[in-house]
């Protein structure tokens, strides 16, 4: 007889590490389904998502522009994650780091362009910690889940945001709800001639290194995988944990602040409402995806950015809505969430 | 006098939604499980009825399809978070993220770039219970208003009176002692989770097929999260559920009045105050005993893998 079980212990690493590349496929199997409905061509709609804007300069560009705030929200949320602080509030820090920045960058005139930039970055990330703070407090003071408290400030900060830019930030001449252009000085560097490319990719590059370097080889970092791994086990070892996890939560808000201000330093040069399509929601996405490893959220990031350019590109081209990318990325999630499991488990031949 | 009835008549509309959807995510809460996936289930559920009453003609077909889209999301999250027991928060939000993907992309799809909203030709009128009396503005509600009114008793008893509701509390308290006593977790976590779809499916129909007759982009814009926020507010009990909604609707409809009169107001402050009530009262009461004991916890029998 067939002697088949399924047991639980760690997979082997071949499995483990092949767990993106079966969620890209099964993700974009799934996604099929709903191509072939649109009366569309699968196989030629991922290529030209896919692998077209590969091919072509300005779109290659164009990928590390939408991957600069997918990164560094993806790394925010990942931060949090591993010491097992559910952030669901990158959104609302990303939009208190962009509000730090449109309220500081016009008034920076005349301030040497290297001394702007560095407030812009510390004022952008101070804000978006400042935002994760109240949540952080109310649960390691009061053990009050943070899941709904951060995910409530994100449209409490989109109400504020609102306000402002309907109130006195609104444009006098145009009356358009958008705040006033920050100083030449305060916008962040273009980096490669004839892109959009900007400053912002080299802090998602730092942030990237960073999350690798703080989880992996300090004692800070040992302790937040600690906390994530068990609270109480993490206690009996002496780790502070109530410390590491309001440690974690701040520099997490500080992070996605930090896509937020590169958004309106880089990109924009003011604020207005739409500044941020739901990058921090994105950022769970992309923090689930890379496995909330440095290198795989780095590399999850730029995925992502792929298929959000090249949708955009396949709706020109092919008439296929451009939302196929949200599908694509939600579809994602879930299904790397389920194929996650695989990796706790072992096949085992034979009986015993 | 006119004025606290229209107000009043108002503040019932608006909460409608809010009240339909925290109902069923009470339920659902209720038996263990947090579903975000509730924003984009009202979404989806206001385009699929929305698609099928223009398609077919018939609003209650439209109504039926809402309700079906609601579930079948539901079962969605049953999938993720109860039979393989994955993390609630994503696969909540993986599902708030698919789900509001699929409907703009269907939108987009079937009425392309239009930029005025396609509407209904007929939507679902509202019954005058007092016609032609001064009482006209207030009980001059959509039939799914008067519903979720009924709801909220009907639901407060099927929690306390029945044996469901007993076992629903069971699985969302101590689901080990409710397996002990032969209840199947999986199975009344499930039905709760359908039951609360169906209600989310309700309030995004509403928004689609009755209040608006339209769909738009924006058409939920965060009453999903209301609904997240009015479910603690409400101590996942009904009654209180209803007063929180209510509480919530009546802001609102202050707002869009002083607004209409030109009042210079930064409404947006208004709006925000549901949300910063809630984090409010989580920080007064802490994680108090009301919470569903097992709230966020996957459910695997000992030594089961």
């Amino acid at each position: 007889m067939l002697n088949l079980r399924l047991e639980r212990a760690p997979a082997p690493w071949w499995l483990r590490a092949s767990i993106p590349l079966l969620a890209v496929v099964v993700t974009f199997a799934l996604v099929s389904v709903l191509i072939l409905a649109a009366g569309a061509n699968p196989i030629e709609v991922f290529f030209e998502m896919l692998v077209k804007p590969l091919s072509k300069r300005t779109a290659r560009l164009e990928v590390l522009v939408q991957a600069t705030p997918l990164v560094l929200a993806g790394v925010a949320v990942a931060f949090a994650f591993v010491s097992g602080y559910y952030n669901i509030g990158a959104e609302g820090q990303l939009y208190a780091g962009a509000l730090a920045a449109a309220f500081i960058g016009p008034q920076l005139a005349g301030v040497p362009a290297p001394v702007s930039i560095v407030l812009m970055i510390v004022l952008g990330f101070l804000a978006g910690a400042l935002w994760a703070l109240p949540p952080a407090l109310l649960k390691v003071r009061l053990k009050v889940d943070e899941v709904v408290t951060t995910l409530l400030l994100n449209s409490v900060m989109l109400f504020l945001i609102s306000a402002l830019l309907n109130g006195p930030w609104r444009d006098p001449i145009s009356g358009w709800p958008r705040s006033p252009t920050i100083a030449a000085s305060a916008q962040f560097p273009q980096l490669i001639a004839r892109s959009r490319v900007h400053l912002g990719l080299v802090l998602a590059i730092l942030a990237v290194v960073g999350l690798w370097w703080i989880v992996r080889r300090t004692r800070f970092g040992l302790e937040l995988r600690a906390a994530g791994l068990g609270r109480q086990a993490a206690r009996f070892m002496g780790v502070p944990v109530e410390r590491t996890v309001l440690s974690a939560a701040l520099v997490s808000g500080g992070i996605a602040g930090l896509a937020g201000v590169s958004e309106v330093a880089g990109i924009h040069g003011y604020l207005i409402e739409g500044i941020s399509p739901g990058y921090g929601y994105t950022g769970i996405i992309v923090a689930t995806f890379g496995g909330l490893h440095a290198l795989g959220v780095g590399l999850a990031g730029l995925f992502l950015a792929l298929v959000d350019t090249g949708a955009l590109s396949t709706s020109r081209a092919l008439g296929v809505p451009a939302y196929l990318g949200d599908v694509v990325q939600a579809t994602l999630l879930l299904v790397t969430l389920a194929a996650l499991l695989l990796a706790r488990y072992r096949l085992r031949w034979g009986g015993g | 006098m006119e004025f606290l009835l229209t107000l009043s008549g108002a503040t019932l509309r608006i909460s409608t939604p809010i009240l339909l959807a925290a109902l069923g995510e009470t339920l659902i809460e209720r038996a263990g499980i947090l579903n975000l996936g509730i924003e984009g289930t009202m979404l989806l559920a206001a385009f699929s009825g929305f698609v099928t009453a223009q398609l077919t003609g018939s609003l209650w077909l439209g109504l039926a399809a809402a309700v079906l889209t609601g579930v079948l999301l539901s079962l969605l999250m049953g999938l993720l978070s109860i039979t393989l027991g994955l993390n609630q928060h994503v696969s909540g939000l993986g599902i708030t993220l698919l789900a509001g993907g699929l409907a703009l992309f269907a939108f987009r799809l079937l009425y392309g770039g239009a930029s005025t909203p396609p509407s209904l030709d007929h939507s679902f009128q509202r019954w005058s219970l007092f016609e032609d009396t001064p009482l006209e503005p207030l009980f001059g509600q959509y039939g799914l208003t008067y519903l979720a009114l009924l709801l909220v008793p009907l639901l407060g008893g099927l929690l306390l009176n029945t044996s469901f509701g007993l076992r629903l509390r069971a699985v969302g308290e101590n689901p080990e002692a409710a397996d002990i006593a032969g209840v199947s977790v999986y199975r009344v976590r499930y039905q709760a989770l359908a039951l609360g779809g169906a209600l989310m499916g309700l309030a995004g129909a509403y928004l689609s097929l009755a209040q608006l007759g339209a769909f738009s982009h924006g058409i939920v814009s965060g009453r999903g999260w209301v609904a997240i926020a009015i479910v603690i507010f409400g101590n996942w009990r009904p009654s209180r559920v209803l007063f929180g909604a209510l509480l919530f609707g009546f802001l609102q409809a202050l707002q869009l009045r002083l607004q209409a009169e030109g009042v210079a107001l930064p409404y947006e402050l208004l709006l925000a105050l549901p949300y910063l009530v809630t984090i409010l009262v989580l920080a007064v009461v802490g994680r108090s005993a009301s919470y569903p004991a097992a709230l966020l916890k996957p459910y695997r029998r000992e030594g089961e893998t």
